[in-house]
């Protein structure tokens, strides 16, 4: 080893350690969240609450997963509700028809997911962003409109009714609410804790310098068009996951789940939270479910209020609340660098 | 699947001209909603992501204008009027502030407005399905083209759609207005030097977008049922025709829309259930063969 190499070796370690260490920190911020999810039940005996966390987890992955995309990548998704539909429809499917257990069906809709982002993605990541955009939200419709015509297999604009059967496993019993609840916590848990470990890995950092200079990434040798098919797949198995614990909450699916109307809501989250955070998703999630609760019992017009408050944030705060907020405790932190 | 009924109406000229007209007019409409999309995103660099809102609105205007006063003529003129004066609103107050800004933002804000402008429809109109009905102009006796039975409305409303692409072809590439707003869109740093006031240009290409979306959705108006929403497929399938047509591109707009609307009306006859998913399929299809469509420039 030469004298430079050994420096080099001693400036790297305490890089790595830190990372070991950020690594401990989110399992350990994890674990704590869940405990906390999880211990819920114990304090209150609102099913109105469980239910909203189960919708969170449904739509917190969902939205999460956007945020690979979008925040991470730069690759803005317009029509990213396609996954969640598709995760939604397949696990359905798969339960109602083949009758196998939950774990199965589960692996296999995520396989069936990887299949379909990888074809759909193929032919997307290479297109500019807004060709990306619309070309994504064709794909959307062309699955929704899909599972709208193919009524004899989906259910056209009825929906998969008739509920998913839902066989207890491993002593999991789903079908029993609190179950369902700490299987849904689990989930949301667990994928949040899988995408920061995407976000922080070198791979997520790859994704970063494509999103801020692809050009460059691709000097440096790096495969674009891999590394963006890459995400896009992955995101998408976390998008699916969303839907499946959707499908398992409502016990159907519906064309809605897999209409464009959702991939806008799922943006809409991300800009309400913040894109720059990894946590501004989830943070955007329960406001805008707080929101759409809320609005609805008031007024039928609720496309006019969410329509002046995505405006607030567009044109007013221009960033989402935790963005915003993580700026002004970095302006206190040091006031000299006003920006 | 139904390929027998597409190979009958092939081999019959009747049926060939009355598939060709239906294609022919969903073509034009489109071309009409498609050409504002394009000169919009070819000038100000923006998604116009609500421009179905106004082919709605237009046809909605153009609706109680008839209704009010009776007059075909002054329907249309208030459905594209209207749009045009909605349509420099929208951009001076609201998408002026987002050019520049990521995609996503402008995005936010057009999706904001579809959901805003669906609502106002809702209020104003009603939630339920409204007919306009053909003015009594046009309640003749269907001309008949080689055995194909043809309204003569669906004729006035090619003829119109026809005329419009000819003026905004010409006007673009003859006339100073219209090199103007072509510098525009090239270089507006250079073109705001030279002493012309880009956002008056920015404002008047918008409204004129917002017009001919607005003068579709009045010339839609007798032979479709209006309802708040109408516009979102509209939007969805004019951008499938700017994208195979090529961004910017308004002949590529014109034959993209006129490919679409012959692939629905012969589509619906062969797959009646897949219509829809065959216009995507022929969009995925000229994508991967050519990603900056059929006539898109190379550095798009």
């Amino acid at each position: 080893m030469t004298e430079l190499e050994a420096g080099r070796t001693q400036a790297l370690a305490p890089v790595q350690s830190g990372a070991a260490l950020r690594r401990y920190r989110d399992v350990l911020i994890a674990l704590i969240a869940f405990a906390v999810l999880a211990s819920l039940p114990l304090f209150t005996g609102s099913k109105a609450l469980l239910d909203f966390v189960i919708r969170c987890s449904a739509y917190g992955l969902f939205a999460t997963s956007l945020n690979l995309l979008v925040g991470y990548t730069g690759l803005t998704s317009f029509g990213h509700g396609m996954f969640f539909g598709l995760g939604a429809y397949s696990f359905g499917l798969i339960m109602q028809k083949l009758g196998v257990s939950i774990p199965v069906a589960f692996v296999a809709t995520l396989a069936i997911t990887a299949v379909v982002a990888g074809v759909i993605g193929a032919i997307c990541v290479r297109l500019k962003e807004i060709y990306f955009a619309f070309v994504t939200l064709a794909f959307q419709m062309l699955i929704h409109s899909t599972i709208l015509s193919w009524a004899s297999f989906t259910g056209g604009d009825q929906g998969l009714r008739g509920g998913i059967p839902r066989p207890a496993f491993l002593g999991i019993n789903l079908a029993n609410h609190i179950h369902l609840y700490i299987a849904s916590c689990a989930l949301l848990i667990l994928g949040l804790l899988a995408m920061r470990q995407i976000a922080q890995s070198p791979f997520g950092y790859t994704l970063r310098m494509i999103r801020d200079n692809a050009a460059r990434a691709s000097f440096l040798g790096i495969d674009v068009w891999r590394a963006k098919l890459t995400v896009f797949v992955l995101a998408a198995l976390f998008a699916s996951m969303g839907g499946m614990v959707m499908a398992l909450f409502v016990s159907g699916a519906y064309p809605e789940f897999a209409y464009w109307t959702i991939s806008g809501e799922a943006i809409f989250i991300n800009m309400l939270g913040g894109v720059s955070t990894f946590l501004g998703p989830m943070v955007g999630t329960v406001l805008l479910l707080l929101l759409n609760d809320t609005v609805t019992r008031f007024t039928e017009y609720h496309g006019i209020v969410l329509g002046v408050v995505i405006l607030f944030f567009a044109l007013g705060l221009r960033k989402g609340l935790l963005d915003f907020v993580a700026d002004w405790f970095a302006q206190r932190r040091d006031p000299g660098e006003g920006r | 699947m139904d390929l027998d009924a597409l190979a009958g109406c092939l081999s019959s000229s009747a049926c060939l001209v009355t598939q060709t007209t239906s294609g022919l007019i969903i073509g034009m409409l489109l071309f009409l909603v498609a050409v504002g999309l394009t000169l919009i995103f070819g000038v100000l660099k923006v998604v116009n992501f609500s421009h179905g809102a106004f082919y709605m609105f237009g046809a909605y205007f153009a609706m109680t204008a008839y209704q009010l006063t009776g007059s075909f003529a002054l329907a249309m003129l208030a459905g594209a009027a209207g749009t045009a004066i909605l349509g420099l609103i929208f951009e001076r107050v609201f998408m002026s502030r987002v050019y520049g800004a990521d995609v996503l933002m402008q995005l936010l804000v057009c999706y904001a407005f579809v959901l805003i402008f669906d609502d106002v429809v809702r209020i104003i109109w009603g939630p339920e399905f409204k007919a306009m009905g053909m003015p009594a102009a046009f309640q003749v006796m269907p001309l008949f083209i080689a055995g194909g039975v043809v309204p003569p409305y669906y004729l006035l409303l090619i003829g119109v759609a026809l005329v419009a692409a000819i003026v905004l072809g010409i006007g673009l590439s003859r006339s100073r207005i219209g090199k103007v707003i072509r510098a525009a869109a090239h270089n507006p740093g250079m073109v705001s030097a030279l002493g012309i006031n880009t956002g008056l240009i920015y404002g008047g290409v918008f409204a004129l977008g917002g017009m001919l979306a607005g003068l579709a959705g009045a010339l839609a108006a007798p032979v479709r049922s209006l309802t708040p929403g109408m516009g979102f497929s509209v939007l969805i399938e004019s951008f499938i025709v700017t994208v195979i047509g090529g961004m910017g591109s308004i002949l590529g707009a014109l034959i993209g829309a006129l490919l679409l609307g012959l692939i629905r009306s012969f589509g619906s006859l062969g797959f009646p259930l897949f219509t829809e998913g065959l216009m995507y399929l022929f969009m995925v299809i000229v994508l991967v063969s050519k990603p900056t469509g059929l006539f898109g420039k190379e550095a798009a």
